[in-house]
């Protein structure tokens, strides 16, 4: 038995000797965050159009989910819907035509919450994304970057995003940034500051919904 | 430290060096002897191995060389000899099949040339004149009848005795005749067997003679390769590199094909094995799992040739008992059948999972897709599955060219290990030849350096003496030495 077990084990041997065997993970996670507050709600139909394009462009193995950004966000309610994809192709096809439905609907009535809860959105993406194991995490914000919360909601302490990529989009100017454009430069740099601190790999800012493919961008 | 501290006057530059100058010029002088010794012993120091690391190469080119020469002829030799048994067993063949039968057809034209002379002597055979009928009539006719009613009427007799008898003779004679011609008549078949029959045996005895020089041609080249010339040597060196090239070309397509192969596979392979586990950074499993299927059906090729005895990669195989070795050509043939079936099979599943996928992003991407039930959207279907079934069979044959590539690549590589050693060796000698003329160059240069002092001492000793000077002697050891 034991040289059964040996002889098994040789090619196995030889192929990690030589570097051969990959143990590290190449699968991809997605957490996407769709802000339904006030005004931003109306945005909703472009959210559909990066969740599509993410559904066209990630593969088999790979995790997306879809999340609301409501009055308080940190919360698994919010997740609108999520998957895995299968390692079989036909069956991934399956599964992301039932993503892309279970989107619809949930768009289709999109009622506008009163705060803004982005910092519960991203922990809670984190969260996600860590359990995934995934070789790469990026967090997709879709929203203008306007956090808005009552006053019982906590949210001032340091978080941690740690080898996740965030990646703003779409974050349009408001009024108040029409008047003072410094405003809506400032909060982008707080947002770009508060990300960075809590370890992420990577901030960027995409407001060219032709340039998606930049989401996905594996480092 | 500063640039200046070698003067000795740091304020006057040039007389600061003018005494550094003569001073090194003395101490140069003084170990002119062991300096010239110094650098005679770091040319001979680097030259010497140098010439020896050529010596040695020169000596290793010539022994693979003479190994590659003995390679050569052998394989030659058995290439040759194969050829020569094979044209040997074409011609027994030819003798077998041909000639086997050849006393009876001898016989046969013999019994016929027989039967067509006494036919042809038959019909020389002419009914002679009946010359005393002749005579006869002559002398009737020279009767004189004298106006007697008697004779006459003997006369008229006679006359139509004889004219009767005459068309009797004659009717005789036209029968014998037309029986001649419907003889010489049925000479005709004989005359088209002899000819055919001899046409026939000259086209074998032809082939018989292309063959025999066919074979004289491989024995002479047999001879020269025992021999073991230098022209039968460059001979299979150029056919061994063409023998390479060829190879390496087929090889190439066959490569082509393979890649082919692969892509049709790959993508429906993830069904199998799954999409998302990679064994390198951007090698899938199941990309490997393809290329296994594509080299497992290029050696269930190379096992069927195998056992066809068309190749002679594994002398096992060949060895084997005919039995054992038809087992093994058909248990290749039905593995590489269903390995050709199953690539038709993913090849359908490839379409499929294409097709899914192309209505996934149609669907994505809100466009609604063109609906095609043309017969001709399943043109590339079939022909992805006729391509994923006969691939495998012709990556099969890539058995022989691979064979190819490794008997000519034994000579190849040899040629290019012996040009490699040869050319190593020239350059070590250039180099070693260079190190010390280098170490003469630079001796030189020594006493050119210190040419006032050396001046100085031949004077002051052609002044005391008549007798060679100490450098004289030493500008001849010197020529000596070179």
């Amino acid at each position: 038995m034991k040289r059964r077990q040996f002889l098994a084990a040789l090619p196995a041997a030889a192929l990690a000797a030589a570097g051969c065997v990959d143990s590290r993970s190449h699968t991809h996670s997605v957490y996407m965050l769709v802000d339904t507050s006030g005004t931003y709600a109306q945005e909703a139909g472009k959210a559909q159009v990066i969740i599509n394009y993410l559904l066209g462009s990630l593969q088999a193995g790979d995790s997306l989910a879809v999340a609301r950004v409501q009055s308080r966000s940190f919360s698994e309610k919010d997740i609108v819907a999520k998957a895995t994809f299968d390692s079989r192709p036909s069956q991934e096809n399956a599964q992301k035509r039932a993503f892309r439905e279970r989107i619809e609907n949930s768009f289709r009535a999109v009622s506008g919450s009163r705060y803004t809860d982005i910092t519960g959105g991203l922990i809670q993406g984190a969260e996600f994304l860590n359990e995934t194991g995934a070789g790469s995490k990026t967090i997709i914000v879709f929203s203008d970057m306007q956090e808005e919360l009552d006053k019982v909601t906590q949210r001032d302490f340091p978080i941690s995003l740690k080898g996740i990529r965030v990646i703003a989009v779409n974050v349009v100017k408001l009024k108040t940034d029409n008047v003072d454009p410094r405003k809506y430069m400032g909060r982008l740099e707080a947002w770009q500051k508060r990300v960075e601190t809590a370890g992420a790999r990577e901030w960027r800012v995409i407001n060219n919904l032709d340039r998606l493919d930049a989401i996905l961008a594996r480092g | 430290m500063s640039s200046q501290a070698w003067m000795i006057w740091p304020d006057n530059f040039a007389v600061s060096f003018l005494v550094m100058a003569l001073l090194a010029m003395a101490f140069m002088y003084a170990a002119r002897m062991p300096m010239h010794g110094l650098l005679r012993s770091v040319g001979h120091a680097v030259s010497g191995p140098l010439r020896m690391a050529a010596r040695w190469l020169l000596a290793a080119a010539a022994e693979v060389q003479a190994r590659n020469k003995a390679v050569l002829l052998a394989h030659g030799k058995h290439e040759v000899g194969q050829r020569v048994e094979r044209e040997f067993e074409r011609l027994g063949v030819i003798v077998q099949r041909e000639l086997q039968g050849y006393p009876a057809l001898q016989r046969k034209l013999l019994d016929e040339i027989t039967r067509i002379e006494e036919d042809y002597k038959k019909c020389g055979e002419v009914p002679p004149p009946p010359p005393e009928w002749t005579e006869a009539v002559a002398a009737v006719a020279n009767v004189k009848t004298g106006g007697n009613e008697l004779v006459l009427r003997v006369l008229e007799e006679i006359k139509r005795s004889i004219t009767s008898i005459h068309d009797k003779t004659l009717a005789d004679y036209r029968r014998a005749y037309e029986r001649r011609h419907k003889i010489l008549e049925s000479f005709m078949p004989f005359w088209r067997s002899v000819d055919k029959n001899l046409v026939q045996v000259e086209q074998n005895m032809a082939r018989l003679q292309a063959n025999v020089r066919t074979v004289d041609a491989h024995m002479a080249i047999y001879e020269q390769i025992n021999e073991g010339t230098d022209k039968a040597q460059h001979a299979l060196t150029v056919s061994a590199f063409t023998q390479f090239a060829t190879s390496l070309l087929v090889m190439v397509v066959a490569a082509g094909g393979a890649f082919i192969n692969f892509k049709l596979i790959a993508l429906p392979m993830s069904e199998m094995v799954g999409a998302g586990d990679y064994i390198t950074q951007s090698l899938r499993t199941s990309e490997v799992a393809a290329l296994v299927i594509i080299f497992v059906e290029a050696s269930m090729g190379l096992f069927l040739l195998e056992s066809l005895r068309v190749t002679h990669l594994f002398p096992r195989i060949a060895n084997l008992n005919d039995r054992l070795r038809t087992r093994m050509l058909w248990i290749a043939l039905t593995l590489l059948v269903i390995l050709a079936g199953v690539e038709a099979a993913l090849a359908l599943m490839r379409d499929m999972l294409i097709a899914d996928k192309q209505a996934l992003l149609q669907t994505l991407s809100s466009v609604q897709p063109i609906a095609s039930d043309s017969w001709m959207s399943s043109i590339p279907t079939a022909g992805q599955m006729l391509l994923g079934f006969i691939l495998p069979f012709a990556l099969a044959f890539i058995a022989i060219p691979l064979e190819s590539v490794i008997h000519s690549g034994r000579t190849v590589g040899g040629v290019f290990v012996l040009a490699l050693l040869r050319s190593l060796a020239f350059t070590l000698r250039v180099l070693g030849n260079v190190a010390r003329q280098m170490s003469r160059v630079l001796v030189r240069l020594y006493d050119v350096v210190i040419v006032v002092p050396l001046m100085a001492e031949r004077m002051w000793k052609g002044s005391r003496s008549e007798r060679p000077s100490k450098l004289d002697v030493d500008v001849d050891l010197e020529r000596t030495h070179a």
